[in-house]
Protein backbone atom coordinates (compact mmCIF):
# COMPACT_ATOMS: atom_id res chain seq x y z
CA UNK A 1 0.00 0.00 0.00
CA UNK A 2 1.28 3.45 -0.92
CA UNK A 3 0.58 6.34 1.39
CA UNK A 4 1.02 9.92 0.23
CA UNK A 5 1.97 12.02 3.17
CA UNK A 6 0.44 15.44 2.94
CA UNK A 7 0.06 17.11 6.27
CA UNK A 8 -0.61 20.47 4.74
CA UNK A 9 -4.17 19.65 3.64
CA UNK A 10 -6.88 19.15 6.14
CA UNK A 11 -5.39 17.61 9.26
CA UNK A 12 -7.96 14.87 9.57
CA UNK A 13 -6.28 13.62 12.75
CA UNK A 14 -6.95 16.93 14.43
CA UNK A 15 -10.62 16.78 13.47
CA UNK A 16 -10.99 13.29 14.88
CA UNK A 17 -9.18 14.40 18.03
CA UNK A 18 -11.48 17.32 18.71
CA UNK A 19 -14.63 15.37 17.82
CA UNK A 20 -13.79 12.23 19.80
CA UNK A 21 -11.97 13.84 22.69
CA UNK A 22 -8.98 11.50 22.26
CA UNK A 23 -5.53 12.18 20.90
CA UNK A 24 -4.83 9.60 18.19
CA UNK A 25 -1.09 10.30 18.42
CA UNK A 26 -1.13 8.62 21.83
CA UNK A 27 -1.37 5.34 19.90
CA UNK A 28 2.03 3.62 19.56
CA UNK A 29 0.70 0.71 17.47
CA UNK A 30 0.97 -2.06 20.07
CA UNK A 31 -1.88 -3.98 18.44
CA UNK A 32 -3.73 -4.89 21.62
CA UNK A 33 -7.00 -3.48 20.26
CA UNK A 34 -6.79 -5.71 17.21
CA UNK A 35 -5.78 -8.77 19.24
CA UNK A 36 -8.97 -8.57 21.28
CA UNK A 37 -11.32 -7.36 18.55
CA UNK A 38 -14.10 -9.95 18.01
CA UNK A 39 -14.80 -8.74 14.47
CA UNK A 40 -11.16 -8.23 13.35
CA UNK A 41 -11.38 -11.18 10.94
CA UNK A 42 -14.27 -9.51 9.11
CA UNK A 43 -12.71 -6.06 8.77
CA UNK A 44 -10.64 -4.63 5.94
CA UNK A 45 -8.35 -2.51 8.11
CA UNK A 46 -7.52 -3.65 11.63
CA UNK A 47 -8.30 -1.15 14.40
CA UNK A 48 -4.54 -0.64 14.88
CA UNK A 49 -4.05 0.16 11.21
CA UNK A 50 -7.07 2.43 11.13
CA UNK A 51 -5.57 4.43 13.99
CA UNK A 52 -2.32 4.69 12.02
CA UNK A 53 -4.18 5.88 8.93
CA UNK A 54 -5.83 8.60 11.01
CA UNK A 55 -2.43 9.64 12.40
CA UNK A 56 -1.25 9.99 8.80
CA UNK A 57 -4.33 12.06 7.83
CA UNK A 58 -5.45 9.46 5.29
CA UNK A 59 -9.03 10.67 5.38
CA UNK A 60 -10.26 9.03 2.17
CA UNK A 61 -8.92 5.64 3.10
CA UNK A 62 -10.36 5.85 6.61
CA UNK A 63 -13.79 6.83 5.33
CA UNK A 64 -13.74 3.99 2.79
CA UNK A 65 -12.98 1.38 5.43
CA UNK A 66 -15.70 -1.02 6.56
CA UNK A 67 -14.13 -1.37 10.00
CA UNK A 68 -16.01 1.40 11.86
CA UNK A 69 -19.30 -0.07 10.60
CA UNK A 70 -18.51 -3.67 11.45
CA UNK A 71 -17.37 -2.57 14.92
CA UNK A 72 -19.88 -4.07 17.33
CA UNK A 73 -19.07 -1.33 19.90
CA UNK A 74 -18.21 -4.05 22.45
CA UNK A 75 -15.57 -1.78 24.04
CA UNK A 76 -12.98 -4.56 24.49
CA UNK A 77 -10.34 -2.45 22.71
CA UNK A 78 -11.08 0.62 24.80
CA UNK A 79 -10.77 -1.33 28.04
CA UNK A 80 -7.41 -2.80 27.03
CA UNK A 81 -5.65 0.17 25.39
CA UNK A 82 -2.49 0.89 27.42
CA UNK A 83 -2.81 4.57 26.49
CA UNK A 84 -6.50 4.74 27.50
CA UNK A 85 -7.60 5.68 24.00
CA UNK A 86 -11.30 4.95 23.65
CA UNK A 87 -10.89 3.12 20.34
CA UNK A 88 -14.61 2.31 20.18
CA UNK A 89 -15.31 6.03 20.49
CA UNK A 90 -12.96 6.69 17.56
CA UNK A 91 -14.89 4.12 15.46
CA UNK A 92 -18.18 5.81 16.37
CA UNK A 93 -16.71 9.21 15.62
CA UNK A 94 -15.79 8.09 12.10
CA UNK A 95 -19.28 6.74 11.47
CA UNK A 96 -20.96 9.89 12.77
CA UNK A 97 -18.49 12.11 10.89
CA UNK A 98 -19.35 10.33 7.63
CA UNK A 99 -23.06 10.58 8.32
CA UNK A 100 -22.87 14.27 9.16
CA UNK A 101 -20.91 14.98 5.99
CA UNK A 102 -23.18 12.84 3.78
CA UNK A 103 -20.42 10.43 2.85
CA UNK A 104 -21.69 7.15 1.44
CA UNK A 105 -21.18 4.44 4.07
CA UNK A 106 -19.08 1.46 2.92
CA UNK A 107 -21.49 -0.91 4.72
CA UNK A 108 -24.93 0.39 3.82
CA UNK A 109 -26.77 -2.39 5.72
CA UNK A 110 -25.51 -1.25 9.12
CA UNK A 111 -26.63 2.33 8.49
CA UNK A 112 -29.98 1.17 7.11
CA UNK A 113 -30.54 -0.84 10.28
CA UNK A 114 -29.74 2.18 12.46
CA UNK A 115 -32.04 4.35 10.35
CA UNK A 116 -35.07 2.06 10.53
CA UNK A 117 -34.49 1.48 14.25
CA UNK A 118 -34.40 5.21 14.96
CA UNK A 119 -37.33 5.91 12.60
CA UNK A 120 -39.39 3.52 14.67
CA UNK A 121 -38.37 5.23 17.93
CA UNK A 122 -38.84 8.69 16.40
CA UNK A 123 -42.41 7.95 15.38
CA UNK A 124 -43.58 6.27 18.58
CA UNK A 125 -41.07 6.74 21.39
CA UNK A 126 -40.57 3.01 21.72
CA UNK A 127 -39.11 0.48 19.32
CA UNK A 128 -41.66 -1.59 17.44
CA UNK A 129 -39.51 -4.64 16.63
CA UNK A 130 -41.86 -6.23 14.12
CA UNK A 131 -42.44 -3.04 12.13
CA UNK A 132 -38.76 -2.19 12.18
CA UNK A 133 -37.73 -5.60 10.81
CA UNK A 134 -40.24 -5.36 7.96
CA UNK A 135 -39.05 -1.87 7.19
CA UNK A 136 -35.42 -3.01 7.17
CA UNK A 137 -36.19 -5.80 4.71
CA UNK A 138 -38.03 -3.40 2.41
CA UNK A 139 -35.32 -0.74 2.45
CA UNK A 140 -32.57 -3.31 2.11
CA UNK A 141 -34.48 -5.12 -0.66
CA UNK A 142 -34.16 -8.45 1.14
CA UNK A 143 -37.85 -9.22 1.72
CA UNK A 144 -37.31 -12.64 3.28
CA UNK A 145 -34.28 -11.94 5.45
CA UNK A 146 -34.79 -13.55 8.86
CA UNK A 147 -38.22 -14.74 7.72
CA UNK A 148 -37.22 -18.28 8.71
CA UNK A 149 -37.38 -17.17 12.35
CA UNK A 150 -40.88 -15.75 12.06
CA UNK A 151 -43.05 -18.89 12.40
CA UNK A 152 -41.22 -20.04 15.54
CA UNK A 153 -41.29 -16.53 17.00
CA UNK A 154 -44.99 -16.37 16.34
CA UNK A 155 -45.52 -19.75 18.00
CA UNK A 156 -43.84 -18.70 21.26
CA UNK A 157 -45.41 -15.22 21.21
CA UNK A 158 -42.25 -13.26 20.53
CA UNK A 159 -43.65 -11.43 17.54
CA UNK A 160 -45.60 -8.61 19.06
CA UNK A 161 -47.98 -6.81 16.72
CA UNK A 162 -49.05 -4.32 19.33
CA UNK A 163 -47.41 -0.96 18.92
CA UNK A 164 -46.67 0.88 22.16
CA UNK A 165 -46.28 4.66 22.04
CA UNK A 166 -45.17 7.27 24.54
CA UNK A 167 -47.44 10.15 25.53
CA UNK A 168 -44.98 13.04 25.71
CA UNK A 169 -44.82 13.85 21.98
CA UNK A 170 -43.13 17.22 22.48
CA UNK A 171 -40.26 15.69 24.45
CA UNK A 172 -39.70 13.12 21.72
CA UNK A 173 -39.81 15.72 18.96
CA UNK A 174 -37.35 17.95 20.83
CA UNK A 175 -34.92 15.08 21.37
CA UNK A 176 -34.87 14.16 17.70
CA UNK A 177 -34.92 17.75 16.38
CA UNK A 178 -32.38 19.30 18.71
CA UNK A 179 -29.82 16.52 19.22
CA UNK A 180 -26.57 17.25 17.42
CA UNK A 181 -24.18 14.76 15.82
CA UNK A 182 -21.48 15.38 18.40
CA UNK A 183 -21.69 16.30 22.04
CA UNK A 184 -19.55 19.27 23.16
CA UNK A 185 -16.12 18.25 24.50
CA UNK A 186 -13.31 19.85 26.39
CA UNK A 187 -10.15 20.42 24.38
CA UNK A 188 -8.01 17.28 24.53
CA UNK A 189 -4.92 19.22 25.63
CA UNK A 190 -6.80 20.48 28.69
CA UNK A 191 -7.92 17.01 29.70
CA UNK A 192 -6.32 15.42 32.72
CA UNK A 193 -4.37 12.29 31.93
CA UNK B 1 -39.33 -2.60 49.13
CA UNK B 2 -40.22 -0.50 46.08
CA UNK B 3 -37.91 0.00 43.14
CA UNK B 4 -38.26 1.81 39.87
CA UNK B 5 -38.46 -0.45 36.84
CA UNK B 6 -37.30 0.34 33.33
CA UNK B 7 -38.30 -2.63 31.16
CA UNK B 8 -37.24 -1.19 27.79
CA UNK B 9 -38.63 -2.19 24.40
CA UNK B 10 -37.27 -5.75 24.09
CA UNK B 11 -38.88 -6.93 27.30
CA UNK B 12 -42.29 -6.54 25.69
CA UNK B 13 -41.39 -8.59 22.61
CA UNK B 14 -38.35 -10.79 21.95
CA UNK B 15 -37.32 -10.83 25.61
CA UNK B 16 -40.75 -11.26 27.12
CA UNK B 17 -39.62 -14.14 29.36
CA UNK B 18 -37.03 -11.82 30.92
CA UNK B 19 -39.88 -9.48 31.94
CA UNK B 20 -42.16 -12.32 33.09
CA UNK B 21 -39.45 -14.03 35.17
CA UNK B 22 -38.17 -10.74 36.64
CA UNK B 23 -41.65 -9.81 37.77
CA UNK B 24 -42.38 -13.32 39.12
CA UNK B 25 -39.16 -13.42 41.14
CA UNK B 26 -39.67 -9.90 42.54
CA UNK B 27 -43.21 -10.81 43.52
CA UNK B 28 -41.90 -13.85 45.41
CA UNK B 29 -39.39 -11.59 47.20
CA UNK B 30 -42.05 -8.97 48.01
CA UNK B 31 -40.24 -6.42 45.91
CA UNK B 32 -42.61 -3.93 44.33
CA UNK B 33 -41.61 -2.68 40.88
CA UNK B 34 -42.89 0.73 39.79
CA UNK B 35 -42.53 1.31 36.06
CA UNK B 36 -40.87 4.58 35.04
CA UNK B 37 -43.75 6.70 33.78
CA UNK B 38 -43.99 7.19 30.03
CA UNK B 39 -40.54 5.72 29.48
CA UNK B 40 -39.05 5.90 26.00
CA UNK B 41 -36.52 3.76 24.12
CA UNK B 42 -32.88 4.18 25.23
CA UNK B 43 -31.76 4.40 21.59
CA UNK B 44 -29.52 1.33 22.03
CA UNK B 45 -26.57 1.01 19.61
CA UNK B 46 -28.24 2.85 16.67
CA UNK B 47 -28.72 5.91 18.91
CA UNK B 48 -25.16 6.49 20.02
CA UNK B 49 -23.60 5.47 16.70
CA UNK B 50 -25.80 7.85 14.69
CA UNK B 51 -25.76 11.02 16.80
CA UNK B 52 -23.89 11.25 20.09
CA UNK B 53 -26.41 13.61 21.63
CA UNK B 54 -29.35 11.42 20.62
CA UNK B 55 -27.61 8.49 22.32
CA UNK B 56 -27.58 10.53 25.54
CA UNK B 57 -30.85 12.48 25.38
CA UNK B 58 -33.04 9.40 24.82
CA UNK B 59 -31.89 7.56 27.97
CA UNK B 60 -31.54 10.79 29.96
CA UNK B 61 -35.20 11.58 29.33
CA UNK B 62 -36.07 8.45 31.33
CA UNK B 63 -33.91 9.51 34.26
CA UNK B 64 -35.73 12.86 34.32
CA UNK B 65 -39.07 11.03 34.43
CA UNK B 66 -37.86 8.71 37.18
CA UNK B 67 -36.61 11.64 39.25
CA UNK B 68 -39.93 13.46 38.83
CA UNK B 69 -41.71 10.36 40.08
CA UNK B 70 -39.55 10.44 43.19
CA UNK B 71 -37.71 7.21 42.42
CA UNK B 72 -34.27 6.87 44.05
CA UNK B 73 -33.34 3.70 42.19
CA UNK B 74 -34.27 1.98 39.00
CA UNK B 75 -33.51 -1.52 37.88
CA UNK B 76 -33.04 -2.02 34.13
CA UNK B 77 -32.97 -5.75 33.28
CA UNK B 78 -31.94 -5.21 29.64
CA UNK B 79 -28.15 -4.84 29.54
CA UNK B 80 -28.31 -2.40 26.61
CA UNK B 81 -30.79 -0.15 28.42
CA UNK B 82 -28.72 -0.38 31.61
CA UNK B 83 -25.58 0.57 29.72
CA UNK B 84 -27.20 3.55 27.94
CA UNK B 85 -28.86 4.87 31.12
CA UNK B 86 -25.55 4.68 32.98
CA UNK B 87 -23.67 6.29 30.07
CA UNK B 88 -26.07 9.24 29.93
CA UNK B 89 -25.92 9.69 33.69
CA UNK B 90 -22.11 9.52 33.65
CA UNK B 91 -21.76 12.06 30.82
CA UNK B 92 -24.11 14.54 32.46
CA UNK B 93 -22.45 14.16 35.86
CA UNK B 94 -18.94 14.52 34.46
CA UNK B 95 -19.35 17.22 31.84
CA UNK B 96 -20.99 20.59 32.50
CA UNK B 97 -21.06 21.09 28.73
CA UNK B 98 -23.12 17.91 28.20
CA UNK B 99 -25.34 18.78 31.16
CA UNK B 100 -26.14 22.14 29.60
CA UNK B 101 -26.86 20.59 26.22
CA UNK B 102 -29.21 18.02 27.73
CA UNK B 103 -31.25 20.69 29.46
CA UNK B 104 -31.34 22.71 26.21
CA UNK B 105 -32.59 19.68 24.29
CA UNK B 106 -35.08 18.30 26.79
CA UNK B 107 -36.04 21.56 28.48
CA UNK B 108 -35.99 19.94 31.91
CA UNK B 109 -33.40 18.79 34.38
CA UNK B 110 -33.10 15.81 36.68
CA UNK B 111 -34.30 16.83 40.13
CA UNK B 112 -32.53 14.18 42.17
CA UNK B 113 -30.04 11.39 41.78
CA UNK B 114 -31.42 8.14 40.49
CA UNK B 115 -29.28 5.04 40.98
CA UNK B 116 -29.32 2.58 38.09
CA UNK B 117 -28.94 -1.16 38.67
CA UNK B 118 -28.65 -4.12 36.35
CA UNK B 119 -30.25 -7.41 37.49
CA UNK B 120 -27.00 -8.98 38.70
CA UNK B 121 -26.23 -5.94 40.82
CA UNK B 122 -29.83 -5.85 41.97
CA UNK B 123 -29.97 -9.42 43.26
CA UNK B 124 -26.39 -9.66 44.51
CA UNK B 125 -25.89 -6.25 46.11
CA UNK B 126 -29.30 -4.70 46.66
CA UNK B 127 -31.32 -7.78 47.62
CA UNK B 128 -28.22 -9.60 48.88
CA UNK B 129 -26.79 -13.10 48.52
CA UNK B 130 -27.59 -14.11 52.11
CA UNK B 131 -31.25 -13.32 51.68
CA UNK B 132 -31.26 -14.98 48.28
CA UNK B 133 -29.75 -18.12 49.81
CA UNK B 134 -32.39 -18.28 52.51
CA UNK B 135 -35.13 -18.19 49.86
CA UNK B 136 -33.82 -21.12 47.81
CA UNK B 137 -36.34 -23.97 47.93
CA UNK B 138 -34.95 -26.11 45.16
CA UNK B 139 -31.16 -25.85 44.85
CA UNK B 140 -29.89 -26.04 41.30
CA UNK B 141 -27.41 -28.80 42.14
CA UNK B 142 -26.23 -30.94 39.20
CA UNK B 143 -26.24 -27.85 37.02
CA UNK B 144 -23.01 -26.80 35.30
CA UNK B 145 -23.70 -23.25 34.22
CA UNK B 146 -21.62 -21.11 31.88
CA UNK B 147 -22.22 -17.56 33.09
CA UNK B 148 -22.12 -15.31 30.04
CA UNK B 149 -21.86 -11.58 30.74
CA UNK B 150 -21.16 -10.29 27.24
CA UNK B 151 -20.15 -6.64 26.83
CA UNK B 152 -22.85 -4.29 27.96
CA UNK B 153 -22.97 -5.35 31.63
CA UNK B 154 -19.27 -4.84 32.25
CA UNK B 155 -17.86 -2.36 29.74
CA UNK B 156 -16.85 0.44 29.88
CA UNK B 157 -15.96 -0.23 33.52
CA UNK B 158 -15.10 3.44 34.16
CA UNK B 159 -18.74 4.30 33.45
CA UNK B 160 -20.50 1.25 34.88
CA UNK B 161 -18.36 0.78 38.03
CA UNK B 162 -19.85 -2.66 38.49
CA UNK B 163 -17.82 -5.82 37.98
CA UNK B 164 -14.40 -6.81 36.62
CA UNK B 165 -14.48 -6.28 32.86
CA UNK B 166 -12.18 -9.21 32.05
CA UNK B 167 -13.28 -11.77 34.65
CA UNK B 168 -16.59 -10.73 36.22
CA UNK B 169 -17.98 -12.79 39.11
CA UNK B 170 -21.41 -11.41 40.02
CA UNK B 171 -23.46 -13.88 37.97
CA UNK B 172 -21.26 -16.79 39.07
CA UNK B 173 -21.85 -15.80 42.69
CA UNK B 174 -25.62 -15.69 42.19
CA UNK B 175 -25.63 -19.08 40.44
CA UNK B 176 -23.47 -20.61 43.19
CA UNK B 177 -25.83 -19.19 45.80
CA UNK B 178 -28.64 -20.99 43.98
CA UNK B 179 -26.66 -24.22 44.40
CA UNK B 180 -25.30 -24.55 40.85
CA UNK B 181 -21.73 -25.14 39.76
CA UNK B 182 -20.29 -22.56 37.41
CA UNK B 183 -17.68 -23.46 34.82
CA UNK B 184 -14.43 -21.61 34.18
CA UNK B 185 -14.49 -20.65 30.55
CA UNK B 186 -12.90 -18.22 28.17
CA UNK B 187 -15.90 -16.53 26.57
CA UNK B 188 -17.48 -14.86 29.61
CA UNK B 189 -17.11 -11.36 28.22
CA UNK B 190 -16.69 -12.07 24.51
CA UNK B 191 -19.10 -10.17 22.28
CA UNK B 192 -22.04 -12.00 20.62
CA UNK B 193 -22.27 -9.36 17.88
CA UNK B 194 -25.24 -7.65 19.52
CA UNK B 195 -27.29 -5.56 17.16
CA UNK B 196 -25.41 -6.86 14.10
CA UNK B 197 -27.90 -9.77 14.11
CA UNK B 198 -29.98 -8.16 11.38
CA UNK B 199 -27.52 -6.21 9.20
CA UNK B 200 -24.49 -8.51 9.58
CA UNK B 201 -25.93 -11.93 10.47
CA UNK B 202 -22.77 -13.80 9.41
CA UNK B 203 -20.74 -12.01 12.08
CA UNK B 204 -23.25 -12.93 14.79
CA UNK B 205 -23.32 -16.57 13.72
CA UNK B 206 -19.54 -16.83 13.93
CA UNK B 207 -19.25 -15.02 17.27
CA UNK B 208 -22.03 -17.13 18.78
CA UNK B 209 -20.40 -20.31 17.42
CA UNK B 210 -17.21 -19.41 19.30
CA UNK B 211 -19.18 -18.86 22.50
CA UNK B 212 -20.98 -22.22 22.22
CA UNK B 213 -17.84 -24.10 21.43
CA UNK B 214 -16.02 -22.72 24.46
CA UNK B 215 -19.03 -23.40 26.74
CA UNK B 216 -19.23 -27.01 25.54
CA UNK B 217 -15.49 -27.46 25.97
CA UNK B 218 -15.79 -26.27 29.57
CA UNK B 219 -18.48 -28.89 30.26
CA UNK B 220 -21.43 -26.52 30.58
CA UNK B 221 -24.95 -27.83 30.19
CA UNK B 222 -26.50 -24.41 29.82
CA UNK B 223 -25.62 -20.76 29.27
CA UNK B 224 -26.89 -18.05 31.60
CA UNK B 225 -27.38 -14.48 30.38
CA UNK B 226 -28.75 -11.14 31.58
CA UNK B 227 -29.18 -9.44 28.20
CA UNK B 228 -31.95 -9.75 25.58
CA UNK B 229 -29.48 -9.36 22.70
CA UNK B 230 -27.24 -12.13 24.00
CA UNK B 231 -30.32 -14.31 24.54
CA UNK B 232 -31.77 -13.87 21.08
CA UNK B 233 -28.40 -14.32 19.37
CA UNK B 234 -27.69 -17.52 21.32
CA UNK B 235 -31.15 -19.06 21.70
CA UNK B 236 -33.09 -17.96 18.63
CA UNK B 237 -30.16 -18.42 16.26
CA UNK B 238 -28.71 -21.67 17.64
CA UNK B 239 -30.40 -23.76 14.94
CA UNK B 240 -29.11 -21.39 12.26
CA UNK B 241 -25.58 -21.72 13.69
CA UNK B 242 -25.79 -25.52 13.58
CA UNK B 243 -26.99 -25.36 9.98
CA UNK B 244 -24.28 -22.89 8.99
CA UNK B 245 -21.34 -24.74 10.58
CA UNK B 246 -22.54 -28.36 10.69
CA UNK B 247 -22.34 -28.33 14.49
CA UNK B 248 -24.89 -29.86 16.84
CA UNK B 249 -25.02 -27.48 19.75
CA UNK B 250 -27.99 -28.10 21.99
CA UNK B 251 -27.47 -25.69 24.87
CA UNK B 252 -30.46 -24.09 26.57
CA UNK B 253 -29.91 -20.39 27.24
CA UNK B 254 -31.50 -18.98 30.38
CA UNK B 255 -32.04 -15.54 31.74
CA UNK B 256 -30.63 -15.39 35.28
CA UNK B 257 -34.10 -14.44 36.54
CA UNK B 258 -35.55 -17.69 35.14
CA UNK B 259 -33.03 -19.74 37.12
CA UNK B 260 -33.62 -17.74 40.29
CA UNK B 261 -37.31 -18.50 39.72
CA UNK B 262 -36.70 -22.24 39.30
CA UNK B 263 -34.69 -22.28 42.53
CA UNK B 264 -37.65 -20.62 44.25
CA UNK B 265 -39.78 -23.47 42.88
CA UNK B 266 -41.79 -21.25 40.55
CA UNK B 267 -43.07 -23.32 37.62
CA UNK B 268 -41.25 -22.93 34.27
CA UNK B 269 -44.51 -21.81 32.69
CA UNK B 270 -44.95 -18.99 35.21
CA UNK B 271 -41.43 -17.87 34.34
CA UNK B 272 -42.27 -17.61 30.64
CA UNK B 273 -39.95 -20.46 29.77
CA UNK B 274 -42.25 -21.83 27.08
CA UNK B 275 -40.96 -18.99 24.89
CA UNK B 276 -37.52 -20.55 24.36
CA UNK B 277 -36.34 -21.83 20.98
CA UNK B 278 -33.89 -24.41 22.38
CA UNK B 279 -35.70 -26.98 24.52
CA UNK B 280 -35.09 -26.40 28.22
CA UNK B 281 -36.43 -29.82 29.30
CA UNK B 282 -33.04 -31.50 29.81
CA UNK B 283 -31.93 -28.84 32.24
CA UNK B 284 -35.23 -28.66 34.09
CA UNK B 285 -35.16 -32.45 34.54
CA UNK B 286 -31.61 -32.24 35.81
CA UNK B 287 -32.70 -29.80 38.49
CA UNK B 288 -35.44 -32.27 39.40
Amino acid sequence: MQIKLDNSVDKFAGEIESLSGFNVYDCYQCGKCTAGCPVAQFTDESPTKLLRLIQLNQKDQVLKSKTPYLCATCNTCSGRCPMQIDVTKIMETIRIYAKKNHIKPPVQEVNTFSDVFLDSVHSGGRLFEFGMTLNYNLKNMTPFLNAQLAPAMLKVGKLSFIRQKTKNKKRLKDIFDKSDYFEPKEEVSKKEH
Amino acid sequence: MTYGYYPGCSLHATAKEFNISMRAVCKAFNIELTEVEDWNCCGATPGHTTKEELGLALPYSNLINASKQGLDNIVAPCAACYNRLKSADYSVNNSPLVKERMSQIIGEEKQRDVKIFNVLEFFRDVYGLDKLKSEVKKPLSNLNAACYYGCLLVRPSKVLQFDDEEDPQSMDQIMQTLGAKTVDWSSKTECCGGSHAIPETEIVLELARRIFSSAVKAGADCIVVACPLCHSNLDMRQKQINARYGTNFDLPVFYITELIGLALNISPKDLGMNAHFVDTKIVIEKIG
